[in-house]
């Protein structure tokens, strides 16, 4: 057995996938992290209080991972899901009652949840530990910012499903912009805006309008969300990430007392 | 009146599992006990007269006890309706009188806040906090033999929830459990813990592996979990049918709850922008350079309780209002309590200004006339709400600078002008809201300044 598995390392195909022998001694497995695209997240080697369970709680690892997941099942999702008024529901509704291995549904909505879960947590110790201190405040904004990407990732997909829960959770969370100082057809300042005695924030034309794409929550704002959810959102957080990530390399790896 | 049915076979049975559950677990404490606990004291021999007994044998009789609860509930085939191991009325009643109350319930999270913080040396103590786990896994079993309870808890997208609330209160059980050694290190000039781990290690295998192992983790309780627990689906959307109440998605709950004292503006717009911004300027207003990197309370005591405070009683305690607690037409309701939609809160609220004109100078209030031109319309609304704006105007001007010259004296040194305005409106930003509950609690009081023509109510 084991001298299959070596003859198969040793052979030429595995060579040129790797680049390099099995990580067994010092030296190869410090360039299998050096050479292989998906390790070169890391460094080759790391302080041993920088990785401990207890200290990072991995929740950053975590998040990724789940934000990988996401993806994953996202994908899958899309390949039955038709974001219209004909089809959202029934299509979700098919995904329960028709499909084998339906279960994608479920582990795209729990991982959301627990997603929006380890964002916290992985803020809460990266604030615990003092670890936006020098150097690494700009790291901590960026987490900010992928912060409140993660709750729009999440709140978008709510709406998806086209149900009661759906479209009521949205109409809550998006009547705030009616709401929104100059820019809401309901918020103070709005009246500034004027032109010749015309508003021109109405309710066809403001910070909610924008965001619905109608005055209510219709059609219009299942297409916008849908795109939002799976398209514009997801790439910038992948931006963002990747930025998060090498910056947490160049501000020193993760975080260690002096 | 009975609203709905009792207990089923079925909840018996799984709650069963979860004592089972529980059994295991305290037997595996017990045998940590064994090993560390030591025997119990002379007192103890003297009154009981046994001699030599370990401390761990309670744990194990408890650990004993909870099996043969979870037997008694995994061999119930019988009427659901008489099964006796359920919560007792006149806790409910209690629990449900401090819960569904806006000011019972803000002074409890409170006081829980305050007593981690306090007794954060005796609550890491592993036998303690063990404990209190014990007593929360209990009080969750107990209230689950109660309809409402269930209804409510057991909702699919409401267990996430509770999975925070556990993980939310072990991290922070973690995090003092380390502090606790390393503000003693500290306080003996030693370095922290964290130093003592600092040679280096290659990331293959030590980190690949662990990744890997967390991976396969996360991705076996998301399956199992999925397994388990169908995604809600409810009725297709209808733009008529409104449900009471209708919620925000559980995450912004906290929003939707400030939405009680502040108008749309301030809680869904100018306070989430706030609160961002506050976090994007947290390590440009902290100027203490000690805990980079490290476990640390007592060094850092002012930054880590402010955000405590932000983090446990206000966000995580407001999402469980929101979610557990408000019911119909947002009024508040005990955790064991029916959601009945009839039920009636009074609700008179006024306004400084009415309270102003109508109670203070016996007048009525200044009214603007519709058809003058609008600077005339605009004075008179000032003059109406002139007491109003005074108070807002001096809490955002005239605070920052008396704090700079009293308690924050030597923040204001050591962070400059702008650092310093920055964290101080922070602050009152954060302080409005418990500010603004407690003067409607209080004083009935609804805004400060109201001027509705111009959506301007604060
Ligand atoms: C999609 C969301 C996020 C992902 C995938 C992510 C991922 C990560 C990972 C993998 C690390 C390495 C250390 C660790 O695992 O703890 C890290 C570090 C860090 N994260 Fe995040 N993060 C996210 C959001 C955030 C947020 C919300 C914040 C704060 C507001 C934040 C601030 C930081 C900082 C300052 C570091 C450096 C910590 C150190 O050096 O100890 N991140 N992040």
């Amino acid at each position: 057995m084991s001298s299959i598995i070596e003859y198969i390392r040793q052979s030429q195909i595995w060579r040129s996938v790797f680049r390099h022998p099995a990580p067994y001694d010092r030296r190869n497995r410090a360039v299998v992290v050096l050479t292989n695209f998906f390790l070169h997240l890391h460094p080759v080697s790391v302080k041993k209080g920088g990785i401990a369970l207890s200290y990072t709680w991995c929740m950053g690892g975590v998040t990724f991972f789940l934000f990988l997941v996401e993806a994953l099942t996202g994908v899958l999702l899309m390949f039955y899901y038709r974001p219209t008024l004909e089809w959202a529901f029934t299509d979700i509704r098919a995904l329960r009652d028709v499909t084998t291995l339906g279960i994608m549904r479920e582990i795209h909505r729990w991982g959301a949840h627990a997603m929006v879960i380890t964002v916290w947590l992985h803020m809460y110790r990266v604030f615990l530990t003092g670890s936006y201190k020098p150097p690494r405040e700009f790291n901590w904004v960026i987490g900010v910012l992928l912060l409140v990407l993660t709750l729009l990732l999440s709140f978008t997909g709510y709406l998806l499903p086209w149900d009661q829960l759906a479209i009521w959770a949205i109409t809550v969370g998006s009547n705030m912009a009616r709401a929104t100082p100059f820019l809401g057809h309901e918020g103070p300042g709005f009246q500034l805006l004027n032109v010749g005695g015309y508003d021109l924030i109405t309710n066809a034309s403001d910070a909610r309008f924008l965001l619905l794409g109608a005055r209510t929550v219709g059609e219009e704002t299942l297409n916008r969300f849908y795109i939002m959810h799976c398209v514009a959102i997801p790439i910038v957080v992948s931006l963002l990430i990747a930025i998060h990530f090498w910056r947490v390399r160049k501000d020193g790896g993760i975080s260690q007392p002096l | 009146m009975n609203h709905h049915p009792d207990l089923t076979v079925g909840v018996i049975q799984g709650l069963g599992w979860l004592y089972l559950l529980l059994g295991v677990a305290n037997a595996f404490w017990a045998a940590r006990s064994l090993r560390r606990d030591g025997y119990f004291g002379q007192t103890f021999e003297k009154i009981t007269g046994f001699e030599h007994i370990p401390k761990a044998f309670v744990w194990a009789g408890y650990s004993a006890l909870l099996m043969m609860v979870a037997f008694a509930h995994l061999a119930t085939h019988s009427d659901a309706a008489d099964f006796m191991i359920r919560l007792p009325e006149w806790f409910k009643d209690s629990v449900d009188m401090v819960v569904a109350n806006p000011i019972s319930y803000f002074v409890f999270s409170m006081t829980l806040f305050i007593l981690i913080v306090l007794l954060r040396n005796w609550w890491v103590e592993p036998t303690v906090a063990w404990s209190l786990l014990n007593l929360s896994v209990l009080f969750l079993c107990l209230s689950m033999t109660d309809y409402d309870f269930r209804q409510i808890v057991g909702k699919p997208d409401n267990v996430p929830i509770v999975a925070m609330l556990y993980l939310v209160a072990f991290f922070t059980w973690l995090y003092f459990y380390k502090c606790r050694e390393n503000d003693a290190r500290l306080e003996q000039g030693l370095q922290p813990a964290e130093k003592e781990l600092g040679e280096s290690v290659l990331v293959w295998p030590d980190l690949v592996y662990s990744e890997m192992i967390c991976m396969l983790l996360i991705a076996a309780i998301l399956i199992l979990w999925g397994v388990a627990l169908p995604a809600p689906l409810e009725e297709p959307a209808s733009a008529v049918k409104t449900p009471n109440p209708s919620k925000a998605p559980w995450y912004f709950l906290g929003l939707q709850e400030m939405l009680v004292y502040f108008d749309p503006w301030m809680a869904g717009v100018v306070l989430p922008t706030v609160i961002l911004g506050g976090l994007m300027a947290i390590p440009y207003i902290d100027f203490n350079k000690v805990g980079n990197g490290y476990y640390v309370f007592n060094k850092r005591k002012f930054a880590v309780i402010t955000f405590l405070f932000g983090f446990l009683p206000l966000w995580v305690g407001m999402i469980v209002l929101g979610t557990f607690i408000r019911g119909p037409n947002w009024n508040m309701f005990g955790l064991y309590e029916y959601w009945d939609v009839h039920k009636l809160e009074v609700l008179n609220n006024v306004n400084l200004s009415d309270k102003f004109w109508l109670d203070f100078m016996h007048q009525p209030l200044p009214r603007p006339d519709s058809s003058a031109p609008f600077l005339t319309q605009l004075g008179v609304i000032l003059q109406r709400e002139w007491l109003g704006l005074v108070v807002i105007v001096g809490y955002f001007v005239a605070v920052p600078p008396l704090l700079a010259l009293t308690v924050f004296r030597k923040f204001f040194a050591r962070m400059g002008f702008l650092r310093f305005m920055v964290m101080a409106n922070l602050f009152l930003f954060m302080f409005s809201l418990p500010l603004k509950m407690a003067l409607r609690w209080s004083l009935n009081l609804k805004y400060i300044v109201a001027i509705p023509e111009f959506f301007f109510n604060i």
